[in-house]
């Protein structure tokens, strides 16, 4: 498993070789620094620490900023932090970096990202709810109806689809064709929409899906 | 440069010529025909251009044997191979999706003449 930390730079669509256009989504994908290395035999799971990003060393907290020094960032310390888990110890030095090329050769990305926030949504938008109809006496509009019957099961059944926060959660979209990488600027070019609005952050995985 | 821009700039075509609504164009397009590539051309008015940028795309409209035929064509797109511009079109609106409804004489879109600069 391959991971990095990237930034949703917008979509835009690129035309293949044979003059098919395929929609895509820019990532700016690392490049991100080994903040730790976990391993099996001295934290019981193993995964990578990835840093990214640049913060000024003065906003940084001083147990933080312990943890970054043990990897040499104390003079650039990362703004984002993130674990990646793998299924085996990795081999990689503290305070190394990692480049989008760590994604050459792969064909299929995973990539995990905050929603778009919609606030306190109804039924409607939320759950694709039908509604009633504006005209012919109508009455009710984008009420969610009935939810539920009376005497037996006396109580609204538990995931019932009703009005709420919509957004703002983490989502993971899985098997995303890489398009194309340029490794010199760090850029992934993956088919289709991801989550986040551009500039938000994101976690990219080869998919585990699709046997890398 | 925003890194956005610059991906769309570098994939936009540079010798388009410059064509506008009305104009009688003719368009080659290549064809891959299993394995050989050829050139097919359609020719009509242009009656629409939307979008920009690398999303652009223009709308030719010809009638052939009594039926109006529409193509949209992405004007960066590989396939095409050229656009060729044989008559100026003096209309004043910016798409002519009216012209849809018209038959016969009605339907013709009136020449620009073009004074050349010589």
């Amino acid at each position: 498993m391959k991971g990095l930390i990237g930034k949703k730079l917008g979509m835009t669509q690129v035309y293949s070789e044979q003059g098919i256009l395929t929609p895509v989504t820019v990532i700016e994908a690392g490049p991100c620094v080994v903040v730790d290395v976990k391993t099996a035999e001295k934290d019981g799971y193993s995964a990578l620490q990835l840093g990214y990003g640049r913060r000024k060393a003065k906003n940084v907290s001083k147990p933080v900023m312990g943890h970054f020094k043990r990897s040499g960032l104390e003079n650039n310390p990362p703004a984002i932090v993130r674990e990646f888990r793998l299924a085996e110890d990795p081999q990689a030095e503290l305070g190394s970096e990692i480049k989008a090329e760590v994604f050459d050769g792969t064909e299929y990305l995973d990539i995990t990202g905050i929603t778009k926030g919609r606030g306190f949504q109804g039924v409607v938008k939320r759950w694709n709810f039908r509604g009633g109809r504006y005209s012919h006496g109508g009455g009710w509009k984008r009420k969610p109806g009935s939810i539920g019957c009376r005497e037996w099961p006396a109580h609204v059944i538990k995931g019932k689809k009703l009005p709420g926060q919509m957004g703002n959660v983490q989502r993971t979209i899985q098997n995303l064709k890489l398009v194309q990488l340029r490794a010199e600027e760090n850029l992934l070019f993956v088919k289709g929409a991801i989550p986040g609005p551009t500039g938000g952050i994101i976690m990219i995985k080869s998919a585990r899906k699709k046997g890398n | 440069m925003n890194i956005m821009d610059k991906i769309n700039r570098e994939q936009c075509k540079q010798d388009v010529p410059s064509f506008g609504i009305g104009d009688t164009v003719k368009v080659y397009t290549k064809i891959i025909d299993g394995t050989n590539e050829r050139i097919q051309m359609f020719s009509g008015v242009v009656i629409a251009r939307k979008g920009g940028g690398i999303q652009e795309t223009f709308t030719v409209r010809r009638v052939s044997f009594g039926e109006g035929v529409e193509r949209v064509f992405p004007i960066n797109s590989p396939r095409i191979d050229r656009i060729e511009v044989i008559r100026y079109g003096k209309v004043r609106r910016s798409k002519l999706y009216y012209l849809r409804d018209k038959i016969g004489k009605a339907s013709k879109v009136k020449e620009r003449r073009v004074v050349s600069a010589s």
